[in-house]
């Protein structure tokens, strides 16, 4: 009896060796070739400016090492009539401002995103991102010159009533400031890392509101329903759904906020008088970032103080790259709702 | 107490319904609905009594998942959504300006077409969420003993109750949609709606959903919307199908038993549509 179907078993194949991953190379339009070669250059392009600024900077190091050793790094004197270099306060200046600039906005730009991605209504929405988005297209100038002009003058009293009230506390003490005087000694409070801090934080609003704006958005409708329907409120919504879910990008947004913060340096060099000063009183004025010095002495230096000076900047540079990196990770990172996908 | 009498009680018995059920009975009267100037829905009334399944049968873009979300208020979600008419729980209106929506969806409960366990949450977690969600608390042995009741009835117990801390999306999507019932009966719903719950799924896990349907019958009022006239005719006491002919919105062309709508029906477009004429 003959069967419908061949149950046999496939004949071998008559040249065993055959059975090798085949290539796969297409050939490719000249279009495709002339815009894949143009991608492919600036590509590199990017690349190759990003690591010749980091080595032109991390070059200055050796002779900057080689005339002021290690104590480049711990002296916090930085005067370059006596040849006396040295960039710690620098550095406890840059992480006092990126830190204050980071408590003042972390809030701001969680609220203002969480206001537009969930509860603006959708016609507020355009508008309020755009304004947004403006904030961070105006010059550090216009915010140096409005931090110096008008912030400075009234962040003052804010400054007055922390020490009087929060004094006690070292980090709110102002030596000089004596809060409770009839005429209280102004200039005590004024230019401190408090208010520079204050007009960083302005500048770094937008770009954390601007990435948890984004993820927040991205929460999956499915989710969000899914609250609703067992009877949540609005918040309890976002508590369970649109924060676990953008937890990320709030991590990520407020890390790039403080890579620029770090960096910043017309506003701060407008705001802060030089102190060298290791202190931990924010509230005091007077105070030194790294961009500061740079901006403050690059005109008036010696050769060698310069390499000291760009060598800082290798410094400022190697933070900001570290702390954007680790933003970029976490960003990725977070779940784009793959685990609800069946 | 509600007194209209509806023909859905009296056939109550002979198909199949509960006999003394705990559910409510969900109303609609006259709902029609739109997006932005787009009407979707004309004037769309029926009843759905407790202790029965519903079913909410037709093609395509007839409205079927908008009538549905408009039973427990998920249809104004939606910034352009518009509705009229009336839905009441009970006898009382859900859309009565003093009752408070959030109440409304705890004891109107929703499982949707794609499985939406929160997938920052563990297996148990995700079971009384609802209660986190709405400000309910209760001792831990009053929740794990919760965890345990609602999983038994969304017929997910026994291949959890081990690793009950694992995230909820580590299961399969028949496990995750079985999860999403056992959540949404952790508030204790009166009303169970179910947006297409199986269509995502496969045989294995359909039959076990519709196994989990037929137990829950009697303790809630469940109106399911599908695809599948099969399940339909499995799963439901009542019928209703709906139409939306050549551009105007959706309406119900003919609800009743769901025996006679299959075996008997008056309309010759819902013998076309059962027999899989169209659609």
């Amino acid at each position: 009896m003959t069967t419908l179907i061949d149950l046999q078993p496939p004949a071998p194949s008559p040249q065993p060796d055959d059975d090798a991953p085949r290539s796969l190379r297409k050939s490719l339009s000249l279009t495709d070739v002339i815009f894949r070669a143009n991608a492919r250059v600036i590509a590199a392009l990017v690349l190759v400016i990003t690591s010749a600024i980091g080595i032109f900077l991390g070059y200055q190091l050796v002779p900057t090492l080689h005339a002021y050793g290690w104590r480049f790094l711990t002296e916090n004197q930085f005067v370059p009539g006596i040849n006396l270099i040295g960039i710690a306060a620098g550095l406890l200046g840059t992480v006092e401002v990126a830190l204050i600039a980071l408590i003042i906005s972390f809030p701001l730009a969680l609220l203002t995103a969480l206001y537009i991605s969930e509860f603006a209504p959708v016609w507020l929405r355009g508008a309020l991102s755009a304004a947004v988005d403006l904030m961070a297209a105006i010059p550090s100038i216009i915010y140096g010159l409005w931090g110096l002009l008008l912030i400075a003058p009234r962040a003052l009293y804010v400054s007055r009533w922390l020490d009087e009230y929060l004094g006690w506390i070292p980090i709110f003490h102002v030596p000089g400031g004596n809060p409770r005087a009839a005429e209280f000694f102004l200039a005590a409070y004024t230019q401190s890392p408090f208010i520079a801090g204050v007009v960083v934080s302005m500048m770094v609003v937008p770009i954390g509101c601007a990435v948890m704006c984004g993820v927040f958005q991205q929460a999956p409708i499915g989710e969000r329903e899914a609250a609703y329907a067992l009877g949540s409120t609005r918040w309890g919504m976002i508590r369970t759904v649109v924060i676990p879910f953008g937890r990320g990008g709030i991590v990520g947004g407020t890390m790039l906020a403080l890579g620029r913060a770090l960096g910043e340096t017309i506003a701060v060099l407008l705001i802060l008088t030089e102190s060298f000063d290791i202190r931990v009183r924010p509230l005091e004025a007077g105070g030194a970032t790294i961009s500061w010095l740079i901006a403050n002495f690059w005109g008036d230096v010696s050769h060698i103080q310069l390499s000291a000076l760009l060598a800082a900047g290798f410094v400022l540079f190697v933070i900001t790259l570290i702390v954007n990196t680790l933003a970029a990770i976490i960003v990725n990172r977070s779940r784009s709702g793959s685990a609800t996908e069946i | 107490m509600n007194t209209v009498v509806t023909p859905a009680i009296d056939l109550a018995d002979s198909e199949g319904y509960s006999a003394n059920p705990t559910g409510a009975r969900l109303d609609a009267d006259r709902v029609s609905a739109w997006f932005g100037t787009h009407k979707v829905l004309e004037r769309v009334s029926l009843s759905m009594p407790p202790g029965a399944v519903t079913a909410l049968i037709g093609p395509s873009g007839c409205g079927k998942s908008t009538f549905l979300r408009i039973l427990n208020r998920m249809h104004e979600l939606v910034p352009s959504a518009k509705l009229a008419g009336q839905v009441s729980l009970n006898g009382a209106d859900i859309y009565a300006a003093d009752t408070p929506v959030t109440v409304t969806r705890k004891r109107i409960g929703m499982v949707f077409q794609k499985p939406n366990p929160f997938p920052a949450m563990s297996i148990g977690e995700n079971v009384i969420a609802g209660l986190k969600l709405t400000g309910t608390r209760i001792s831990r042995r009053a929740q794990a003993e919760l965890i345990e009741n609602c999983l038994q009835r969304g017929g997910l117990w026994d291949e959890v109750k081990n690793r009950l801390g694992d995230a909820g999306g580590s299961l399969s999507g028949g496990q995750q949609q079985r999860l999403c019932i056992a959540r949404s009966l952790a508030v204790s719903p009166d009303v169970l709606l179910m947006d297409e719950p199986c269509s995502a799924l496969d045989p294995t896990s359909t039959r076990r959903i519709e196994e989990t349907i037929g137990t829950l019958r009697d303790q809630v009022t469940i109106v399911i919307v599908t695809h599948n006239m099969q399940q339909a005719a499995r799963v439901s006491q009542q019928c209703a199908f709906f139409l939306a002919e050549q551009g105007t919105p959706g309406q119900i062309v003919e609800a009743g038993s769901t025996k006679d709508i299959f075996e008997n029906p008056r309309d010759p477009r819902t013998a076309d549509y059962v027999h899989g004429r169209f659609g």
